[in-house]
């Protein structure tokens, strides 16, 4: 019953399968292409008809599917004029120009930042537009008399992105200023590197006539002149960083790495001034340049890490709607959630997501509890019940006391649990760090030995063979193996679509032998679609369909938003005089004939109409089905159930084939957690579950030793994603869950975690082999030094190259 | 060879501007943003612009 792999079209805007009965196109360059939906239809039409039709010639990636815009999400993000909000992310630059900041969602490949820009640049009042594609953050100056911020985030969302305001934290500003420097120190070395390794080989190869013996001085001179900008700043992190680690008895790498630095630096110069021996200012600066780029490159890595988790505290619209006053006169305040305090009594409008957990005044409603609890279909509460705050208030309006605020919540609860339980992240850097402790030590002693053993059997050596030594120990490329090797599979990972928010994850993926799936939201799409329709009143498909859609037209239900959906090819009918029943149905009049849709039970209480069930499925826990009837006679019935992501067989054939265990933990229906299990072959399988519950199963997995990946997107997935090994979260899921997990998959693509694993495999593979020929060197090349077999140069020049074979390595991981 | 001593002014005069010009862009933020400026060449909007 559910959804299968045959389809064959895909949507000309986001790629995805363009599902059975929509029939929708566009036309671009004369060509008819098909869309899958209202919200692709809507942006590329918008796109096309702004002249920026060659979007999709120049994207290397397929958008994200977009929602149909709400129309009250132009009244919501209205707040967003208000002076007092724009505080926090707006820069007055004189009186009506005004700067924002604002960080975009959905972004997938450069093409979609030139789109943005365009789309700005073509419109007035738009002073200018600074997009940064690395860091998603576009920087906006427009003239307030004659565009308001508000407008300006409509026109975005128009073609097909999200724009969210955003304050920069003190933390990243101090991040950029230190990237920055870091880039400066790295420049400056590599530049007058370059420079100081031209000199040097003249004075390698040069063959100096005694009269010439001046301008073997003078290149001296220029040489030291060059180096000394390299040592005083571009070197001054080790100098630092050693005396710290001196101060601290804490013996790091920058120890040997400075004395190296210092002793090649002031052996040169005494031979520059005294006019006697070899200069190593080459080595020196070169040295210095590779450990830089090294140290860069895992800065940035490490960047990339803290980037998405920052993202995901830009300023929401936190807002509610709080009711004052008694009666009658009750008048309506828009106030910041965190302001509200028990015993308040708001108001939530359909499509609005409930701010706390409270009682139920007044109003009646659906309500969609998936993201907390994982149950796929709308629950309905009334009058006296209880509401989760955190689900979304589906079709009527509804005042809520509130009862639970800040912690008391169950969604703070949910949080508590998670916290708790962050499993322990085997730390590489940590285990570095101590073994680099001993082998400086180990340095150490080997250089002191060297030098002792040299100044007794010819002290003329014993300089240049003791700078080789520390040259050649220096664990450049050992330092780089597992940096780079990251870094690589990070971009590639994030160029397939793949955010990774904390690079352990790479290396704990490829040993996870269980995979735990959510249900809702993950294997399935976590909204009602519809399935079939049965009809029954002699009417075609197309007709019911058509009166469904005049009487759901105003709901905001999955339902309703559904059917919709599938009517928009037909032609339209118009209803009046609709009544909406919460949780029950809608009734309508179309041509001065009354209709009804909704529950069996609804259409017998209003129509004394009896369904016999014989012919078609019960309403259960894994469909919903509808009934449309008129006054006479059931005219259809609608069968709705959640639909698998066509995506999942495959990947979980690939993950069975690669011998890990599947397993499917749901917080929904027993019954619907088996249906889809089954459909999708796994066996082990656990439905009705609480956060709780779901935690308590995994403990005792990784009690038994088991290695866990977790993929989920909801609330209630949570603490399992936060306790488990490692996770992966659904790019449309809950911010908290996407914080609590290391790798999020931007555009909801299952198949990417195909590509996930074998990137993380294949980057194990080689930082294995990078850290095995590191180390390897390393070994080889200090007994060579040690008998003084080699210059300071060559070492030098053995220790880049053996850098860069690592880095080549590290970037074979892109090619897969 | 004398004429070493000028050449050898002038490169390390040089070496200076483009230093100088280094730290410039680094700070004027040229380095921020390496991957959409790449594509932005190839993305002409004066085909389809009225």
């Amino acid at each position: 019953m559910y959804q299968t792999k045959t389809e064959i079209k895909s949507c000309f805007h986001c790629n995805q399968a363009v599902p059975e009965g929509i029939n929708l196109s566009l036309t671009i360059n004369g060509k008819t292409e098909p869309v899958c939906c209202f919200g692709c239809l809507a942006v590329s039409e918008a796109i096309i008809n702004s002249g920026l039709g060659s979007f999709y010639k120049y994207r290397t990636h397929a958008a994200r599917t977009p929602d149909i815009i709400d129309e009250r999400y132009i009244d919501k993000i209205s707040i967003y004029d208000r002076p007092e909000i724009q505080k926090q992310f707006v820069n007055i630059l004189s009186k009506n120009r005004l700067e924002a900041i604002l960080i975009l969602e959905d972004l997938v490949c450069p093409a979609c930042a030139w789109l943005i820009e365009s789309r700005m640049a073509s419109l007035p009042h738009i002073e200018s537009i600074d997009l940064n594609y690395t860091t998603r953050i576009v920087k906006i100056k427009w003239d307030n008399i004659n565009i308001k911020l508000s407008e300006i985030l409509h026109e975005i969302l128009k073609i097909g992105y999200r724009a969210y305001p955003y304050s920069e934290q003190q933390a990243k500003i101090l991040f950029e200023r230190e990237r920055k420097s870091q880039l400066q120190r790295l420049g400056l070395a590599g530049l007058l590197g370059m420079q100081v390794m031209m000199i040097s080989v003249a004075l390698y190869f040069g063959e100096w006539e005694p009269e010439e013996i001046a301008f073997k001085n003078f290149f001296q001179w220029i040489c030291l002149l060059l180096t000394l900008p390299v040592i005083l700043y571009s070197a001054s992190p080790f100098f630092k960083s050693a005396l710290n680690q001196i101060r601290n008895v804490r013996p790091g790498m920058d120890i040997p790495v400075s004395l190296g630095i210092t002793i090649a630096f002031f052996g040169s110069i005494w031979s520059t001034v005294t006019g006697v021996g070899d200069i190593y200012y080459d080595s020196v600066v070169m040295f210095t340049f590779f450990l830089l780029t090294g140290r860069y490159l895992e800065f940035m890595a490490r960047k990339k890490a803290g980037e998405l988790i920052d993202k995901l505290r830009k300023i929401l619209p936190a807002t509610t709607t709080r009711l004052t006053g008694t009666g009658s006169s009750l008048t309506e305040e828009l106030i910041p959630v965190i302001d509200l305090k028990r015993g308040d009594e708001i108001l939530v409008r359909a499509g609005e997501i409930i701010p706390a957990d409270g009682i139920i005044k007044t109003g009646q409603s659906s309500i969609d509890e998936s993201i907390i609890t994982g149950e796929s279909k709308p629950v309905t509460r009334g009058n006296g019940t209880s509401v989760i705050g955190g689900s979304i208030n589906m079709d009527s309006p509804l005042q809520i006391e509130v009862k639970n605020i800040g912690p008391d919540t169950v969604l703070s609860r949910i949080i508590e649990l998670s916290e708790n339980v962050h499993a322990k992240k085997p730390e590489f850097t940590e285990f570095a760090n101590k073994a680099s402790s001993w082998f400086v030590l180990v340095v150490i002693v080997i250089a002191i030995s060297v030098a002792w053993y040299w100044l007794i059997v010819n002290p003329a050596l014993a300089l240049p063979v003791t700078i080789s030594v520390l040259v050649a120990t220096c664990p450049c490329a050992l330092a780089l193996a597992a940096p780079a090797a990251f870094t690589s599979a990070v971009t590639t990972l994030l160029k397939s679509g793949i955010a990774v928010t904390d690079k352990n994850a790479i290396e704990i993926i490829p040993k996870c032998n269980y995979v735990i799936f959510d249900k809702t939201g993950t294997l399935t799409f976590g909204k009602l679609e519809l399935e079939s329709i049965i009809c029954q009143g002699g009417l075609t498909r197309d007709e019911c369909l058509s009166i469904a859609a005049a009487l759901e037209r105003q709901s905001e239900h999955p339902v309703a938003k559904s059917i919709i959906k599938y009517a928009k090819t037909i032609n339209g009918r118009v209803a009046c005089d609709i009544v909406s029943f919460p949780g029950a149905g809608i009734k309508g009049k179309i041509e001065n004939k009354n209709y009804y849709i909704g529950t069996m039970s609804f259409i017998s209480n209003n129509t004394k109409l009896q369904s016999d069930y014989t012919d078609v499925i019960q309403d259960n826990e894994i469909k919903t089905i509808v009934v449309l009837a008129n006054d006479e006679k059931i005219l259809g019935k609608f069968i709705f159930a959640d639909s698998i992501r066509p995506d999942a067989y495959d990947l979980i054939n690939y993950i069975k084939a690669t011998g890990r265990e599947v397993l499917l933990l749901s917080g929904d229906q027993p019954g619907c957690v088996n249906e889809i299990a089954n459909e999708l072959g796994i066996t082990e399988k656990k439905g009705g579950l609480k956060p709780e519950d779901k935690l308590q199963i995994l403990q005792q997995l990784r009690a038994d030793n088991n290695m866990i990946l977790m993929i989920g997107d909801g609330i209630n997935d949570v603490p399992v994603l936060a306790a488990a090994d490692t996770s992966i979260a659904m790019g449309s899921g809950s911010d908290l869950a996407k914080i609590n997990a290391q790798l999020i998959l931007l555009n909801n693509t299952l198949a990417k975690i195909k590509t996930a694993l074998r990137v993380c495999r294949k980057t194990r593979k080689v930082v294995t082999q990078n850290i095995v020929w590191a180390a390897g060197y390393n070994l080889l090349i200090v007994p060579v030094a040690a008998m003084g077999l080699i210059t300071p140069w060559m070492a030098a020049i053995g220790m880049s190259i053996s850098s860069l074979l690592v880095i080549a390595n590290a970037l074979r991981i892109s090619k897969l | 060879m004398e004429v070493i001593y000028l050449l050898i002014l002038i490169s390390i005069i040089l070496i200076v501007l483009i230093a100088l010009a280094y730290i410039w862009a680094v700070k004027s933020g040229q380095y921020d943003d390496l991957e959409k400026p790449s594509h932005d060449i190839l993305m002409d909007d004066d085909q389809t612009r009225e």
